[in-house]
């Protein structure tokens, strides 16, 4: 990128090309377990966001006192901190939700996509910038796992956020709510991506040609 | 001789024995990558050749079974006593970090073999989540110590297991010729669908 990077390219790059669910494959395990509806997803993500943009804005204030040597401890206390915040506001505030998503909750901990930015972004950048690098990862995570419950859900039980949407006649495909809907969805979803991708990129050869 | 074993393995009630429980339950009917989503991003990224497959299998059921021992110490002598039970995450994932931190060190001095083996999968390990997934899982199910750590090691099998069948047949896969846009990735997570539909069929036998 030849420009220099602000607060909004920084987000959208999150956001969109570099999205972690599409393109950087991180934070699978909560992509493909609690995918089963959309409130779930919503939720989830949103706490991913919040536990990320918390965790990214910290790390990056105290990129210059952590010792090079001992940052990867020091990250993991600041992530499991904001984490069981998180935690008890849900288990506090929104009890139902914290319920649905259980143990995937305190294993937020463990997703790759907060680790990799701590890693990656947020130790080597000042605080504005590392907030917008959180917002965005967080919130193409919360896109793209939304999304993917949304589909699972119309089609595996005919409802989306909850409320029915297909005829009555409609055979919910239990399926596609139960484990291996979940590989299968996300699988033909990155197909759809990456064929997205290869037709832009063709076009603006196309167009640099011209 | 038979017979006494198989008397063994039920309780006098009839009911089976939990252990029997815990290896079947967690090596098959709720294994941990083909039904509770637990240690994904090792499972789709190493994956790809056999070798690396069973290493980090072995990695993770060391580190997981120690893990499991420990984090039942730490929650029941630590946690417990002094009500703090709201730290469990941290604690956890502190423990899990450190234990692979002295792992690595004392199989880097001990064993430089199996090090070899191991090393390169060992850092990675703080960051599967299978390993503090089966520490919560433990605290949540009230294991006492034994079944903890027979729990632990059980699900580190299944996750062994799950890997090395889906690694087996990545290799074949990667000489098959696939469509483009499902090259790599996609067609990793439509075989790993069709294997979670194989694995459904263990589902009732407890």
């Amino acid at each position: 990128m030849p420009k220099k990077p602000n607060f909004f390219s920084v987000f959208l790059n999150g956001l969109i090309w570099e999205n972690p669910t599409f393109s950087l494959m991180l934070g699978m395990c909560p992509t493909l377990a609690i995918t089963i509806a959309g409130s779930n997803g919503l939720g989830m993500g949103l706490a991913t966001t919040a536990v990320l943009v918390c965790s990214n804005l910290l790390i990056s204030i105290l990129r210059n006192v952590i010792p090079e040597k001992v940052r990867i401890p020091a990250f993991i206390v600041v992530i499991a901190s904001f984490v069981t915040i998180i935690d008890l506001v849900l288990k506090a505030f929104i009890p139902a939700l914290s319920e649905s998503l259980g143990m995937y909750i305190p294993l937020i901990v463990v997703n790759c996509i907060i680790f990799a930015r701590a890693e990656s972004y947020a130790f080597k950048n000042p605080p504005i910038l590392s907030i917008a690098d959180g917002l965005g990862m967080g919130l193409g995570f919360t896109f793209a796992i939304t999304l993917l419950s949304v589909i699972r859900e119309v089609i595996g039980t005919g409802k989306i956020f909850g409320a029915a949407i297909m005829p009555a006649s409609y055979q919910p495909m239990a399926i596609m709510t139960q484990v291996p809907g979940g590989f299968v969805t996300l699988g033909i979803l990155l197909i759809l991506v990456n064929a997205l991708r290869s037709m832009a990129q063709k076009k603006s050869r196309k167009e640099a040609e011209a | 001789m038979n017979g006494a074993l198989i008397q063994n393995l039920f309780t006098e009630s009839g009911g089976m024995n939990p252990y029997l429980q815990i290896l079947i339950g967690a090596l098959l009917v709720n294994n941990f990558v083909m039904n509770k989503f637990l240690g994904i991003c090792p499972f789709l990224g190493v994956s790809k050749k056999f070798d690396t497959a069973l290493g980090m299998g072995m990695a993770v059921t060391f580190v997981m079974t120690l893990a499991s021992f420990v984090t039942w110490i730490v929650n029941e002598f630590l946690l417990l006593p002094f009500d703090l039970a709201y730290m469990q995450t941290i604690a956890y994932i502190l423990v899990i970090a450190v234990l692979v931190q002295i792992v690595e060190m004392a199989l880097k001095k001990l064993s430089p073999s199996l090090y070899q083996a191991l090393g390169v999968y060992l850092p990675l390990i703080t960051t599967n989540c299978a390993v503090l997934g089966v520490a919560i899982l433990n605290t949540d199910e009230g294991y006492n110590l034994m079944e903890s750590t027979f729990n632990g090691f059980c699900a580190a099998l299944g996750f062994t297991l799950a890997m090395v069948l889906f690694a087996c047949i990545r290799e074949k896969l990667s000489l098959a010729k696939m469509p483009k846009w499902m090259d790599g990735f996609p067609g990793a997570l439509i075989t790993a669908g069709l294997m979670a539909v194989a694995f459904q069929g263990f589902g009732g036998i407890i």
